[in-house]
């Protein structure tokens, strides 16, 4: 999936991927599409229910080896 | 700027038992506070996500009570921490739970139930997912039921009262929870033993606890001895220890009775269930201690901390010891039930040693809440 900006949040724990991507989300325009990277599991339930607290639309998740990548589009 | 503490799991294990006014804030998503919280009867609680407080936690203050201890909870604690100090910043005192609901998870309270010939026997409760397991103690020797999978409490426990562990038993083959009883024995050299009807799958060698086995500890040799009691699973054994106490592992609890679906076979199970609880627990004295492998609310929980009752109490008291009708008591077992606890396929496919998870991911497996029970 092509994104309009990709943030590695690999290694970071709990909150941090959250706060980077609200972070990264800023700089983008509406209907733009950021990618996230993760290792935190937690991040898997919690980018979701953000995304959705946050009014983006989390359009596709997946998982390879512990590695989480998330594509969240601004709301 | 104010105070932030740290509190571990065992602070607040002590604040529940001494049912202390604690006001929780858990900052865990609302899908995970649903599932699984910290209980007390004596909490109050404030769910709100820890993604919603990034801005700021100002409009959170005024909801925040003044006369009560605040402890901010969780998933594993970096949140937690983060939205105590935001608070401390806007002037309050507050405390994070060091590990977050993880350690809460994890936290093992000994009690002890009562004394032995030549020793004591002491319950584990783990408050966070309501699993209890024993340790009984004689003369220098141990014997440990239904161990979860923090082996390591056991082990020190055992040292600290300079005591040798010579037998780890399994009630049944576990499906809420991960058993610490096969690394136990590996550690320690003592017997492992378990039904061999919950065993067909396993691939370890293990001692087979059937009717009637009966193990010594101890010079004076409190008797342990095994009452096969089918229901939720098909090997389900009870123990009777010292002719005075009742371990009714995951068949008949305080306030409910055991499920018999967990492995897939409500319906063929039910019947060995009701025998059990209404024929062969009918023929034991009613003054045995009961003490059970789980407890599912702390209105179940003693003053003291530990969870037991007479038999002869629940004989009158516990509802599903109490339904005559059999057709009854069949729908009560095997429609409506709750759901089943999370990963329970994973984790009975590891306490049969053919999967074998990392520590990570055991957690992970065991997250929230246990639900063996099924209340009347």
């Amino acid at each position: 999936m092509n994104a309009d900006k990709v943030l590695d949040a690999k290694g970071m724990a709990c909150p941090m991927p959250i706060v980077k991507t609200k972070k990264a989300m800023t700089d983008l325009e509406s209907g733009q599409v950021l990618e996230v990277v993760a290792t935190d599991q937690g991040a898997k339930a919690d980018i979701a229910a953000w995304s959705k607290s946050g009014g983006h639309t989390l359009l596709e998740t997946a998982e390879n080896e512990g590695v989480l990548t998330f594509w969240i589009q601004k709301g | 700027m104010m105070a932030v503490t740290a509190w571990n799991a065992a602070d607040v294990a002590k604040r529940v038992i001494e049912k202390k006014d604690v006001f929780v804030l858990d900052v865990r998503n609302e899908d995970a506070f649903a599932d699984w919280k910290i209980e007390s009867d004596s909490f109050t609680y404030k769910n709100v996500p820890y993604f919603d407080l990034l801005d700021g936690v100002e409009e959170l203050v005024p909801e925040l009570p003044k006369d009560k201890e605040i402890l901010v909870v969780c998933a594993k604690v970096g949140s937690s921490q983060m939205v105590a100090e935001m608070l401390a910043d806007e002037g309050l005192d507050v405390a994070y739970l060091e590990g977050g609901m993880k350690a809460w998870s994890e936290h093992l309270e000994p009690v002890k139930i009562g004394d032995l010939p030549g020793g004591e026997l002491y319950q584990f409760v783990r408050l966070g997912k309501g699993c209890l397991s024993y340790m009984a103690i004689s003369n220098g020797e141990a014997a440990i039921i239904d161990a979860t999978r923090m082996t390591e409490t056991f082990t020190s426990f055992a040292e600290e009262k300079n005591v040798t562990i010579k037998h780890v038993f399994d009630t049944h083959l576990h499906a809420d929870h991960i058993s610490g009883g096969r690394e136990i024995a590996e550690k320690t050299g003592a017997s492992y033993w378990l039904p061999p009807a919950d065993a067909e799958e396993v691939v370890f060698d293990y001692e087979k606890l059937t009717d009637g086995t009966s193990v010594a500890i101890g010079e004076t040799t409190i008797g342990i001895n095994a009452l096969y009691s089918p229901g939720h699973t098909i090997g389900s054994t009870s123990f009777v220890i010292d002719n005075r106490f009742l371990l009714s592992g995951d068949i008949l609890f305080i306030d409910s009775i055991g499920r018999p679906d967990l492995a897939g076979k409500a319906e063929d199970w039910v019947g060995d269930l009701r025998e059990t609880l209404y024929t062969r627990y009918r023929s034991l004295a009613e003054d045995l201690i009961v003490l059970p492998a789980h407890f599912m609310i702390m209105d179940e929980v003693q003053d003291d901390g530990s969870v037991q009752e007479k038999l002869g109490v629940l004989f009158k008291e516990n509802h599903g010891l109490n339904i005559e009708n059999e057709e009854a008591f069949r729908s009560l077992v095997t429609e409506n039930l709750p759901p089943q606890p999370n990963s329970h396929q994973e984790i009975r496919q590891t306490n049969m040693g053919r999967l074998n998870p990392d520590d990570e991911k055991k957690r992970e497996m065991e997250i929230g809440p246990n639900r063996c029970a099924v209340k009347a």
